[in-house]
């Protein structure tokens, strides 16, 4: 056989199970209602400096607290209405979607690393290194989450960076669990010792050999992490422990909002709004996901 | 059945004191000298810092100090707030009734409505009742319960001023705390009016408190039906002419509501993240609050022993949990 056709060969089989993953994706109506709006999401935060209205920090003072358009005393340049110190809602939250996307990115990127690596190991090589690292992973599955997010931050520092690092250590036992129950179930497959027996070392057998079989719970619980991320790194922002004002990160508009809430419901409602809406596409597409990349779900 | 608990016991010890050995680097990690940070604010002379030093222990090598507070741990003895000076588990367990009290209140509203609507999505599978009582489970899995918390506050309180704001019951009321549950013990006070006061309190907080738990005990307990209702022993049951009620009463439900159950319970550690949120929000003076104010006030060693309780009754009431797994599935037990 020559090189060329293995290669074109590689490329058919990608181009097929793309072909079957969208199949099994698009069954699932919500998913790709969820994935539409985050594809818009997506688009907002990076075209934000070319769609939003105006300077998400600057204060318009002769608008303070203005309501949106179609209430009484609206005004048609504020769209959504202005917050307690003039800046235009609107922009705000289309800034703010630059915020969740980093933020989940960010934190999944670490949480996801860190847990292939603790769970390889773990479920690679067993014995008293797998009882050290799960172990680790348990004290850290104990404490309530964002109780941990916050302790850690109250240790770093409150601030976005810091946010990110203490969601990203809090989530990274559930990827390292994953990946130990999965590797230790490839393990002992036959194409694992062939691979052992063809001379394959450690560091090959578990990165290239067995790692990319078990990817499938990985980008699941990736994409549910993701959607928590956004929630928990609000969560931090309303309590004063996340991203610091004049950010326009939507879990910090909301605790600056809170003294108004009796009085401008526009600064409250809208924020908490782009959360639900982001959290609830992510987690729709979640749900696809599972339902296209597990093998049991799948009735053909 | 004794085997299976000493082992799961056995099985925390680990866990339980990797979690001592988080709480006792927390201070040591906090950036700046742990005996200015506890010194407080003002500062101290080089004799007063010599002092409390020696005082905290700080003076002796790290193992030393560790086990010294393990020790402390053993005691009950788990430091005194800078703020109050008064001994943390005290002010604990002063705290912890309000917040036993509003996560009961929450697992019982997310149980009593998340099973019956999770067993009738299951049996009927793509109805509209099926399809709205889903995509409202998934919502409320989605939802940032602080900002819940605020539209329930905006318009129950603001708009149609039905119930309060904050606390737990109107400052009208004054009775001896017998149970620490505000409920319970507004009626044994027999004032007029308290267990209303008391209850209307209560129940947005609940509500908020409740949402996350409900839609994830709905879900699960309608993927657990429906796996049941697969079973080759409902067939069974439905083939002998049993009534569709008895079949799923006596035969599904009874099977499903295992995992449905360790659900219940896991959610345990979900309130108490939530509680964190939710008092804040409705000024609830349970720990989740307590925890807040301490980290915005700089009180270390209440962050650092709350830290550390919490942990402990999320692993316990997790045992618990996992210990009745083991009771009503003896195929757990008996593994």
């Amino acid at each position: 056989m020559t090189d060329t056709s293995v290669k074109i060969s590689d490329s058919a089989i990608r181009r097929r199970m793309v072909k079957e993953f969208w199949f099994y994706f698009s069954q699932n109506r919500g998913a790709v209602v969820g994935f539409a709006v985050f594809l818009l999401l997506v688009a907002l935060a990076i075209f934000a400096p070319l769609i939003a209205p105006h300077d998400p920090v600057h204060q318009y003072r002769d608008a303070l607290l203005i309501p949106p358009f179609w209430q009484e005393g609206g005004r048609p340049e504020f769209l959504l209405g202005t917050d307690a110190v003039g800046r235009d809602m609107l922009s705000r939250l289309i800034y703010g979607a630059q915020y969740s996307l980093f933020i989940g990115i960010v934190v999944v990127a670490i949480a996801l690393l860190g847990g292939i690596i603790l769970g390889l190991l773990a479920g690679f090589f067993g014995g008293w290194v797998d009882s050290v690292i799960m172990r680790v992973m348990d004290v850290i599955l104990a404490f309530p989450s964002l109780l941990l997010a916050l302790v850690l931050v109250a240790i770093l520092g409150p601030g976005l960076t810091n946010a990110m690092i203490a969601i990203a250590i809090v989530y990274q036992p559930h990827f390292a669990r994953l990946t130990r129950a999965a590797v230790m179930g490839e393990k002992a497959r036959e194409y694992v010792t062939a691979a052992r027996v063809a001379g394959a070392g450690n560091m090959r057998l578990m990165f290239k050999t067995i790692l990319p079989n078990c990817l499938a719970p990985l980008i699941v619980q990736a994409t549910l992490s993701f959607s928590s991320a956004v929630l928990d790194s609000a969560a931090l922002g309303f309590l004063g422990m996340g991203a610091q004002p004049p950010a326009s990160e939507w879990g910090t508009m909301l605790a600056e909002a809170r003294e108004f809430i009796l009085r401008a419901w526009w600064v409250v409602t809208f924020p908490g709004l782009a959360i639900l809406i982001s959290v609830l596409a992510i987690n729709l597409m979640g749900d696809g996901l599972r339902d296209a990349l597990d093998p049991k779900l799948k009735r053909s | 059945m004794l085997r299976f608990i000493l082992s799961k016991l056995l099985y925390l010890i680990p866990t339980m004191l990797g979690i001592t050995l988080v709480a006792f680097s927390f201070i040591r990690l906090l950036p700046g000298d742990p005996v200015l940070l506890m010194a407080g604010e003002r500062g101290v002379s080089p004799e007063r810092y010599a002092e409390i030093s020696a005082q905290l222990g700080y003076d002796k090598p790290l193992w030393q100090q560790y086990f010294t507070y393990l020790g402390d741990l053993m005691h009950g003895d788990l430091g005194h707030s800078i703020v109050t000076k008064k001994p943390v588990l005290a002010e604990f367990l002063a705290l912890f009734p309000a917040t036993v009290e509003l996560a009961i209140v929450a697992i019982i509203i997310a149980t009593v409505i998340g099973v019956p609507v999770g067993v009738i999505a299951a049996i009927k599978r793509g109805s509209w009742f099926d399809q709205i009582s889903m995509t409202g489970a998934l919502i409320g899995f989605s939802m940032p319960i602080f900002w819940w918390g605020l539209l329930l506050i905006i318009f129950f309180s603001g708009i149609l001023q039905w119930t309060p704001v904050s606390g737990r019951i109107s400052l009208m009321y004054f009775f001896p705390q017998v149970t620490g549950f505000m409920l319970i013990d507004s009626l044994i006070s027999g004032q007029k009016g308290a267990f209303g006061s008391a209850l209307s309190h209560l129940i947005l907080p609940s509500i908020v408190l409740a949402t996350i738990p409900l839609a994830v005990i709905a879900r699960q307990t309608r993927s657990a039906m429906l796996e049941v209702m697969g079973e080759d022993y409902v067939r069974t049951a439905k083939a002998k002419g049993l009534s569709l009620g008895r079949v799923i009463g006596v035969h599904a439900l009874r099977n499903a509501m295992i995992p449905v159950i360790t659900t219940i319970g896991l959610q345990i550690g979900v309130l108490m993240a939530g509680a964190i949120l939710t008092e804040t929000i409705f000024s609830w003076p349970g720990i989740g609050k307590w925890m807040i104010d301490s980290i915005s006030r700089r009180d270390y060693p209440v962050v650092q022993s709350g830290l550390l309780l919490i942990a402990g009754i999320v692993m316990i009431v997790n045992l618990l949990v996992d210990l009745t797994y083991g009771l009503i599935n003896p195929r757990i037990r008996h593994k």
